[in-house]
């Protein structure tokens, strides 16, 4: 196992790079990185749209979180696939495309969490403001959202987590990263098949565990603060 | 672009959906008994007082849930046989060697997370309820009956049902060792006939329903059995 990963440990974490495209553990957490960076705008108005007082506006909301929820990422991965070129008219490299279906994906988890952290401060905070005078863009603005985002953290670490693993499915439309890494290097290999995969798992394993604990050592100093005694 | 979905009844398209549909079924029912028993044998495994055996069991849990699910297929499917006994490895080929492997799979990937569900379902409950109970004089089985177990299903069934939820869309990611699934047929036929459209519809279709289904089963739980139900 040590071999594997002391001749192939700069492709298992960048890839082919500089000489190609990045790719590797490097490559994942990019698309992880992006993937959740760019769904969390659309997630935060999803999540105020599912407490909304307009009950069109909260269907819509309801139908989007259900469907990206309930179907596999490799059947939004090959619709977006089949539908971006489609859309844009042209090709579109396979990493756009695996990020388009997984800030869909995760825009629907996100958006769950966002409503929870919304929900799980008191009512009294946003009748509150808007008593005192504050819009409503201005309450969620400066009262509801400022308090929700804090207490949502370790959730969204966990997303994190979350998303990480999801993205290692993505190599079947030929993405580079550490799943990706990992084909080449058995298929250069062939005959330590074990050991190959059991590195890839250790590299998966090193940075999900360690974003674990942080989101538990996160989620105990909220609640501390919370409680007051920090 | 115009859409048409007849083709699915000319040749063997529809049989192939079928046989996929069908496939996806049997991987999730059969991921989901062994998951369920092993997270059951994993539960009762956490009560043996030795600690390098319980960071052992940590580990290996650990592992499952922080890993991703195609990864551990992968390492199951081409890494596993290199170390299997000889005996063992000609039994699992006898039959579907692919499903068999994304069967162990699936179901020591979701027996991690169910363990986890089931335990914290568990220590949710005061020991002084037990105590409790049994000092007004109820037997231990009327003490599980009537006063563990209603609080503690309560607790774990919602997450269960989510993990169901998860298991069922990860069976489509057996598709990568070629076990014959809704996705993997889905994949095949887009590559014959190029109708993306139609056969995505459809595989999006079943997904949706399971998924509906599944949801609607936990909503009904939870709102018939609340877990805050002292209220």
């Amino acid at each position: 196992m040590l071999d594997i990963l002391h001749q192939y440990g700069t492709m298992f974490l960048i890839g082919s790079w500089p000489n190609g495209p990045i790719g590797g553990f490097a490559g994942t957490l990019i698309l992880a990185g992006l993937g959740l960076g760019l769904s969390f705008p659309i997630a935060v108005v999803l999540g105020l749209a599912r407490l909304s007082v307009f009950e069109p506006v909260r269907w819509a909301a309801s139908a989007w979180v259900i469907v990206f929820r309930g179907i596999p990422l490799v059947m939004i991965i090959f619709w977006a696939y089949f539908i971006v070129p489609v859309l844009t008219g042209t090709t579109v490299p396979a990493f756009l495309t695996a990020l388009c279906a997984i800030v869909f994906y995760e825009s629907a988890f996100l958006a769950e969490i966002v409503r929870a952290g919304i929900q799980g401060l008191p009512r009294g905070q946003t009748e509150a403001s808007r008593a005192a005078g504050l819009s409503y863009v201005q309450t969620m603005r400066y009262v509801v959202l400022p308090q929700a985002l804090t207490n949502m953290l370790p959730s969204l670490v966990n997303q994190f987590v979350s998303t990480i693993k999801a993205t290692s499915i993505v190599y079947v439309i030929g993405v580079n990263e550490v799943t990706f890494a990992a084909q080449q290097v058995n298929s250069i290999e062939l005959t330590h098949a074990l050991q190959t995969y059991l590195v890839l798992a250790g590299f998966y394993f090193a940075a999900c565990y360690a974003l674990s604990q942080l989101a538990q050592l996160l989620e105990r100093r909220l609640t501390r603060r919370r409680l007051g005694l920090a | 672009m115009s859409f048409d979905f007849a083709f699915l009844t000319s040749g063997n398209y529809g049989a192939l959906i079928l046989g996929g549909v069908l496939m996806t079924f049997r991987l999730f029912a059969s991921a989901w008994v062994l998951g369920m028993l092993i997270a059951l044998v994993l539960v009762g495994l956490r009560g043996v007082p030795l600690k390098p055996f319980q960071w052992l069991l940590s580990l290996l849990i650990e592992y499952h849930r922080n890993v991703p699910t195609v990864v551990q297929i992968m390492v199951w499917y081409f890494g596993m046989p290199q170390i299997l006994p000889r005996e063992l490895r000609i039994w699992l080929n006898q039959g579907d060697t692919e499903f068999m492997f994304a069967m162990i799979a699936l179901a020591l990937n979701v027996s991690a997370f169910m363990a986890q569900d089931i335990l914290s379902g568990m220590r949710a409950i005061p020991s002084t309820q037990v105590e409790a109970a049994r000092s007004v004089g109820l037997s231990v089985l009327m003490t599980l009956r009537y006063v563990t177990l209603p609080q503690a299903i309560r607790i774990a069934v919602p997450p269960l049902v989510n993990r169901s939820l998860i298991l069922f869309k990860d069976t489509s990611l057996a598709m990568v060792i070629g076990v014959g699934e809704l996705t993997y047929q889905v994949r095949a036929i887009e590559n014959l006939t190029f109708r993306s459209f139609e056969v995505f519809a459809v595989a999006t279709g079943v997904y949706l329903s399971a998924a509906l289904i599944l949801m609607a089963t936990g909503a009904v739980f939870a709102r018939r059995f609340p877990a805050d139900f002292r209220r």
